[in-house]
């Protein structure tokens, strides 16, 4: 006969307010099998985990249930008590109802009745649990990172000092995102280049870090402590040990105005080209979409039309014919750090977002973004720090600032707050200012966002001491008028239109997730909101967790950050990445599927079914070694414990653990006694 | 009538549907309380029987809800569910179940408040059909209605369940 405890918290007013806690236990007092049922206002604080322990032991309780909030946030809390007090831990459950009652329901009663019912539906399952031993896993102390911007340079440089080996990750052909293409840095107009490369360059020497650049995730499988990831290492054209990076190769080459991604389209490279003289590391890729030899092979050509790398290279290092090659890393840990791309404005849109015909859908040749206007600022840039537009490489006497592009801005597509646009549009504000003396700076804005240490005073000092004109309001209008860019807007403040005859505009556009994400998403089964941004495991206490185990966020690409905070994000991951190599085992729920032998039919079903390849065939012998017939298997190892095995299995002979169809059926049976 | 309460219970899954229904109720969307969730780990481990052990124990109403196709927590649990359910459908309607009493929808670990739709508009569907009482009917215990009684048949649609 079962014994179990039912324990309603009040969570202070948060389930009291509308759940009658008292009249809940009331009622549990007298389900059957109930031995002991109680109210208290704080369940989960160390006096209503005492009285949980005390219940246990005085009333001999072979089950626990917990009506109180979702098991997503306490359950391991609860089943650590229940565990403590000398009750198998998966004798415990949780009955929700906080978020699926009292946070939702307004009617006192309706909700009491609810919470009763959800209640007497857990003690049901709780009937029919089974005391269960943790699977114990063991751990590979490796760790991936994908994405070898600022965020995934700190991570990798966190594990790897902490003594773990670290596969660095990079689609790109140089390590350092977007951060190596800015100018300079807010709050305090550090030079970006200044500070980041030593990092490059630490994570490129570093004896724990293997660097994969111009490679890319291709499969994911496995779990927590042991992945197996298949890196595609994207044909280069370039041998890796051979290179020396002299650069002969591409001032050989004639292809030389591919604009150049690294300088926002507004410098120009080679077809063989590093990114940037920086670059990490320093060896070239072939760019074979416009390479002139791989243009003439894709025509048909009978020999090839270039070849002048080739030749230019001393090392032999160039070779034509290379394919991607895949290879196969097992780690234990996976940090997703991919960042960001910036909303593009221009006409072509991916589904749901919208253009912007008001500011000539990107057309109007100096009208550029905030990334280009980095580039024109930068040192290393097009125009050598100096602020030319790109129409007619003229010193612009007159820029606008438009904040807010494409960010807040539900009609095209984005809802939320780029947050770093603020502090960078003050930046820019500010860097061109210093650059241009008695040039005019005029920026409109919606609200000015500056929370940060140092961010509200630094936004104030390109408008008191720098002298950046703020006009509060949007632009309607931007277009071409002869040499001149006109920018219609309206200050709301004043209640009058501003028309201003610009020489350049920069438009602040939302950051948005690096395409390719959901796929990348989908390899590593985590969840993406709507924007396509990571979702991480819990908005407050889980920042840098995924909703799978083992996998890490860090950086943009799972909201906007700015760069201390992608840093912090990468901290924190690569300590969440090192607390689990902390320990040799992992211990896992059991909830994994058990194949019954003497029923099963070996039909297989169950194997093709699953997603994992947990199921093998097992054959049956006779005593003298015969095969006489084969079940199923499931490896408990390789089991996630989804339990799609059991809904297709013919013979019931396969059970999930923790999910089996005893328990099912009870919840079900148990809510035929609705009032 | 006028008072008939729905009583609808939701298979959902534990990473997408349910997690939406935490968001649900952490972004405070008031909904109709006529729902009682059973938590699974996916809607791969839902079987149909589930479905029509909910309908004889006295449901109006039933809701299967997991993670968007190619977002499943396990890969693919989810379209194992889709097929499954194609087939059931037309099943349930050929024991005569109406098939506006069940659901079926993705809400992902993001979406509370297409959760609250889903749940008011359920709710709101089987509200308008009134109660489901054509397996109560046909139930041997409750002693108004044996199984072979042709008045109780009479009473209710499917006389195929009982060939079933």
């Amino acid at each position: 006969m079962s014994r179990v405890g039912v324990f309603v918290c009040h969570c202070g007013e948060n389930i009291a307010r509308t759940v009658d806690c008292a009249a809940v236990a009331e009622t549990l007092k007298d389900h059957p099998g109930v031995a002991f049922a109680t109210d208290y206002k704080y369940m989960c604080s160390d006096p209503g985990q005492t009285l949980i322990k005390k219940a246990i032991e005085e009333h001999n309780l072979t089950g626990v249930v917990v009506a109180a909030c979702s098991p997503h946030m306490h359950e391991k809390t609860f089943r650590r008590a229940s565990d403590q007090a000398g009750l198998n831990k998966y004798m415990c459950e949780m009955a929700n109802i906080r978020e699926h009652c009292s946070w939702i329901h307004e009617d006192r009663g309706e909700a009491t009745a609810k919470a009763i019912d959800i209640a007497r539906t857990i003690v049901e399952k709780v009937k029919h649990n089974q005391p269960l031993e943790s699977i114990r896993i063991p751990v590979t102390k490796r760790a991936l990172v994908i994405g070898a911007g600022i965020a995934g340079i700190q991570a990798a440089l966190d594990i790897a000092d902490g003594g773990h080996q670290v596969i660095l990750i990079e689609k790109d052909a140089s390590i350092g995102g977007h951060m190596s293409q800015l100018s300079e840095t807010f709050p305090t107009l550090d030079c970006s280049q200044c500070i980041l490369t030593p990092r490059m360059v630490e994570a490129y020497q570093h004896p724990n870090i293997t660097l994969r650049t111009w490679s890319e995730v291709e499969k994911v499988s496995g779990y927590i402590g042991n992945f197996t990831v298949k890196i595609r290492k994207k044909a280069r054209s370039v041998d890796e040990d051979l290179c020396n990076g002299c650069g002969d190769c591409y001032a050989a080459c004639p292809a030389k105005k591919i604009p150049s991604e690294f300088e926002a389209g507004l410098g120009k490279r080679t077809a063989i080209s590093v990114p940037f003289p920086q670059a990490v590391p320093n060896i070239p890729v072939l760019d074979r979409v416009n390479c002139t030899l791989f243009k003439g092979r894709r025509k048909g050509l009978a020999k090839d039309a270039c070849g002048k790398c080739k030749e230019a290279c001393l090392k032999g290092a160039i070779d034509y014919d290379t394919e991607d090659t895949f290879i196969e890393e097992e780690v234990g840990a996976i940090a997703v750090a991919t960042g960001f791309q910036l909303y593009s404005i221009g006409r072509e849109q991916p589904e749901g977002l919208k253009g912007y015909g008001e500011y000539g859908y990107g057309e109007v040749p100096d009208v550029i973004d905030g990334l280009q206007f980095e580039r024109l600022a930068s040192a290393s840039g097009p125009t050598a720090g100096a602020i030319r537009r790109p129409s007619d490489g003229k010193e612009p006497r007159t820029v606008v600032f438009v904040h807010c592009v494409g960010s807040r801005d539900p009609d095209k597509g984005i809802k939320y707050c780029s947050k770093i646009c603020c502090m960078y549009n003050a930046k820019h504000a500010m860097l061109y200012k210093h650059k241009v003396h008695g040039g005019r700076a005029v920026a409109f804005y919606m609200d000015i966002r500056a929370a940060g240490k140092g961010y509200d005073e630094f936004s104030r000092r390109a408008i008191e001491e720098d002298g950046a004109e703020y006009i509060r309001g949007r632009v309607s209008k931007i277009y071409r008028d002869g040499d001149i860019v006109k920018v219609w807007g309206y200050d709301t403040l004043s209640g009058e239109q501003v028309v201003i005859d610009a020489d350049m505009v920069v438009l602040a556009t939302a950051m948005r997730p690096q395409p390719g994400i959901q796929e990348l998403a989908q390899i590593l089964s985590v969840s993406y909101d709507e924007h396509g941004f990571i979702n991480e495991a819990h908005p407050k206490l889980r920042p840098v967790e995924t909703n799978t185990a083992g996998v890490f966020v860090a950086g943009a690409c799972q909201a906007p950050r700015d760069i201390p905070d992608s840093v912090a994000m990468a901290s924190a991951a690569a300590a969440k990445v090192m607390g689990l190599f902390s320990a040799d085992e992992l211990e896992r729920e059991p909830a994994v599927a058990i194949v019954d032998e003497s029923t099963c039919i070996g039909c297989m079903r169950c194997q093709s079914a699953c997603a994992y390849g947990a199921i093998e065939q097992r054959d049956i012998c006779t005593v003298d070694g015969h095969v006489c017939g084969h079940v199923a298997y499931v490896n408990p190892g390789v089991c996630q414990g989804c339990g799609t095995c059991q809904a297709v299995c013919l013979s019931k002979s396969v059970e999930l653990q923790t999910f089996t169809d005893e328990q099912v059926y009870s919840e079900i049976n148990a809510l035929s006694a609705w009032e | 009538m006028t008072d008939f309460e729905p009583r609808i219970t939701a298979f959902v899954c534990n990473w997408c549907t349910y997690t939406g229904a935490d968001l649900a109720g952490t972004s405070r969307l008031h909904m109709a309380s006529n729902v009682r969730i059973i938590r699974l780990p996916c809607t791969g481990r839902i079987d149909p029987l589930f479905i029509v052990k909910a309908f004889e124990r006295g449901a109006d109403g039933v809701i299967v809800s997991g993670c968007h196709p190619a977002d499943c927590h396990y890969t693919s649990g989810n379209y194992h569910a889709r097929r499954r359910f194609a087939v059931f459908h037309d099943f349930m309607e050929f024991l005569g179940v109406d098939p506006r009493r069940m659901t079926f929808s993705w809400v992902s670990a993001s979406e509370g408040a297409k959760w609250r739709d889903v749940v008011n508009e359920a709710v709101s569907n089987v509200r308008e059909l009134g109660p489901f009482d054509a397996y109560r009917a046909l139930t041997p215990e409750e002693p108004a209605a044996e199984p072979d009684d042709p008045s109780a048949a009479a009473t209710t649609a499917p006389a195929e369940v009982k060939a079933s």
